[in-house]
């Protein structure tokens, strides 16, 4: 099993590598960081752009840069992925990447945590009672909801739940639902308990949003997998042993029937990660999604690269964990 | 995406096939497609909105574009029968135009996608151990990169506006990898198989097998992911267009009106949900032909009546 870990996370590193290459060259040739600067009227002193250029270090040539980003060897000590230096910004002097995304982290972890919790478990049970009662009018409710949820663009959706949690408030009289903000400054001074209830009332809506996609699309899978599971000859064995239905489902079918979500769920990381940026946008959430969309707007090359080497490798780690969790959950699987 | 694969209930497990030795196998798939009533029915409805898309514009009075004589803000009326923006467009002459746009990048994507994604694959599949490795490795790459954010921020630092066809292109150069790894699968059961042993025995080229022989076989996994591709690329354009990094104004697209109406939800209703409701009916359209065309190809039904 360790060697197996450790096998798979050395089998990760160049596929990292080989993405961190594609992207920079793809944003490197796609947008000019200095094109705002350039197209400045009344053109700016030359030696303005000049010291920005060094700065940004584009007076290098790509590979040169690439290598830089990566390693800092011969750069300013403000660079090197490998140091811990994410590059100068554009946005300003003294924007820190690193910092920024540090400060915004918690944020965006806490609504991808809850999201994805919510969504698997209500998965798991949707696709189970869907399974179990195939081709009946639940299970038909239920596939037609999954279809609505996969067509429905993330957010609309969320521009839609924004507008019942207005009008729910209004209804209701008080501010049951938060609809604009993350609630980290409202959190401020607060005793567990408030604390706990500020972000309940900021995260409800948000965290529903998120989870709906998944939600649909693995509710799916855990039905056609169950149904298999349900026609196979053991689970005809046990039920002819006379075992409970409950035992039957939980114990043997069930425990089956979870190992292909675990794949699905990885794979399902980065359009969860595509999910954020949308649902923070709408609810105006200071998290990573904000991060990238001003990172994209500031033609900020270096931070958008630091995002995208973190959300990488989260999608990364996301698979290992799914696969060494195929073990645990299947004991047939042996790691060589 | 992940999603693609999940198939649903088919109502009825046919048993029409039942006699007619002498149909081909096509007759036979396209009986049991006409059979699939959501899917038969989504197909009408796709078709009459994109009629209604591209033909629409030369019958009705306005256009996309911003006119002085449009009353601005108005809610609909029988002059404007979607509204009116604060700008002084025709909403209706803007759904029109949006759809029309979405739906070109949308089968620009599928088709661009699917042909690249199916050479990949069947390369890597036909040639197997370190070519395969070397290309599903390419592909794993595109796979980790959350597709959204990558198009977004391409297309975001394309400066002088984005056209649809820019928007196709960077979507496609992302969304390939999820097909290729689809036919990489199906190539790899079906290279064991006599008669790709045979060909290569006559002396076929590799290049002649894979065109020839692998991918018209694996045709039915790759007709349903080149269907749900396009919902795929639907609700990308969407996203970045939302973000802003899509179709820019004056040109307009469905996502991009969802955009522009964010902030307009409950003082202008018209404005938010008329272009969200038509993404959705498209994207469901899509997906429920796609499950229709899943069970009308599925080589399990087909397999027994050759």
């Amino acid at each position: 099993m360790l060697v197996y870990t450790v096998r798979r996370v050395l089998g990760a590193i160049p596929v990292l590598f080989l993405a961190s290459v594609l992207t920079f060259v793809l944003i490197d040739v796609s947008g000019d960081p200095l094109s705002d600067l350039r197209m400045q009227q009344p053109p700016p002193d030359p030696s303005v752009i000049e010291l920005q250029e060094e700065r940004l270090y584009l007076d290098r040539s790509m590979p040169e840069r690439y290598w830089l980003w990566m390693t800092g060897i011969g750069g300013n000590g403000d660079i090197g992925l490998l140091q811990g230096e994410f590059g100068p910004s554009t946005q300003s002097a003294t924007y820190d990447i690193g910092e920024n995304i540090a400060e915004r982290l918690g944020v965006t972890l806490r609504l991808v945590t809850a999201a994805m919790v919510f969504a698997l478990g209500l998965a798991v049970l949707s696709g189970v009672i869907s399974a179990m009662r195939q081709y009946s009018k639940l299970d038909y409710t239920l596939t037609f909801v999954g279809f609505l949820a996969l067509a429905m663009p993330t957010f609309w959706f969320a521009g839609i739940m924004q507008q019942a949690g207005v009008g729910f408030n209004e209804l209701v009289g008080s501010q049951v639902f938060a609809t604009i903000g993350d609630g980290t400054y409202q959190a401020q001074g607060l005793d567990a308990w408030g604390r706990f209830t500020n972000a309940l009332a900021y995260m409800t809506l948000p965290t529903i949003v998120l989870m709906l996609t998944s939600f649909a699309a693995w509710s799916r899978y855990q039905r056609t997998s169950m149904l298999e599971v349900l026609n196979s000859d053991y689970v005809r064995l046990a039920r002819a042993k006379g075992l409970p239905n409950r035992v039957v489902i939980r114990r043997h079918a069930l425990r089956t029937a979870l190992i292909p979500l675990t794949t699905v769920v990885a794979v399902g990381m980065a359009g969860i990660i595509d999910g954020t940026v949308l649902t923070e946008r709408v609810f105006q959430w200071r998290g990573l999604g904000e991060f990238f969309i001003a990172a994209v707007e500031a033609n900020d090359s270096f931070a958008l690269m630091a995002w995208l080497m973190l959300s990488g490798t989260a999608v990364i780690v996301a698979n290992l964990i799914a696969d060494l969790l195929y073990g645990v959950l299947d004991p047939r699987i042996r790691f060589e | 995406m992940s999603e693609n694969k999940a198939p649903t209930a088919s109502p009825r497990t046919d048993a029409e096939s039942v006699g007619g030795a002498e149909r081909t196998q096509l007759q036979m798939i396209t009986r049991r497609f006409l059979r699939h009533r959501p899917a038969m029915i989504s197909l009408v409805l796709l078709g009459v909105i994109t009629l209604a898309a591209f033909l629409g514009p030369y019958v009705w009075t306005w256009d996309h574009l911003v006119h002085r004589e449009i009353p601005p803000s108005v809610p609909p009326n029988a002059d404007h029968p979607f509204g009116t923006t604060t700008a002084g467009h025709d909403v209706l002459g803007q759904l029109m135009r949006g759809t029309q746009q979405t739906l070109k990048v949308a089968f620009t994507v599928s088709v661009l996608g699917t042909v690249v994604g199916s050479l990949w694959g069947a390369t890597a599949g036909y040639y197997g151990g370190r070519v395969d490795a070397l290309m599903m490795r390419v592909v794993d790459v595109f796979m980790i990169v959350p597709l959204l954010v990558m198009v977004a921020a391409i297309a975001g630092s394309v400066r002088g506006g984005t056209t649809w066809y820019a928007v196709a292109l960077i979507i496609a150069m992302f969304s390939w990898a999820q097909i290729a790894r689809v036919v990489r699968g199906v190539v790899l059961s079906l290279r064991e198989q006599e008669f790709v042993e045979a060909a290569r025995a006559a002396g076929a080229s590799p290049g002649w097998i894979i065109v020839r022989h692998l991918l018209p076989n694996a045709a039915g996994p790759i007709i349903v992911a080149a269907t749900l591709l396009v919902a795929v690329a639907i609700l990308l354009e969407a996203g970045m267009s939302f973000l802003n990094f899509g179709i820019q104004l004056p040109d307009i697209s469905l996502g991009q009106m969802i955009g522009e109406a964010r902030t307009a939800a409950s003082t202008r209703p018209w404005l938010f949900y008329p272009p969200g409701v038509l993404l959705v009916i498209i994207c469901l359209t899509i997906n429920f032909i796609g499950d229709g065309l899943r069970d009308a190809l599925d080589p399990r039904q087909t397999m027994g009546r050759r």
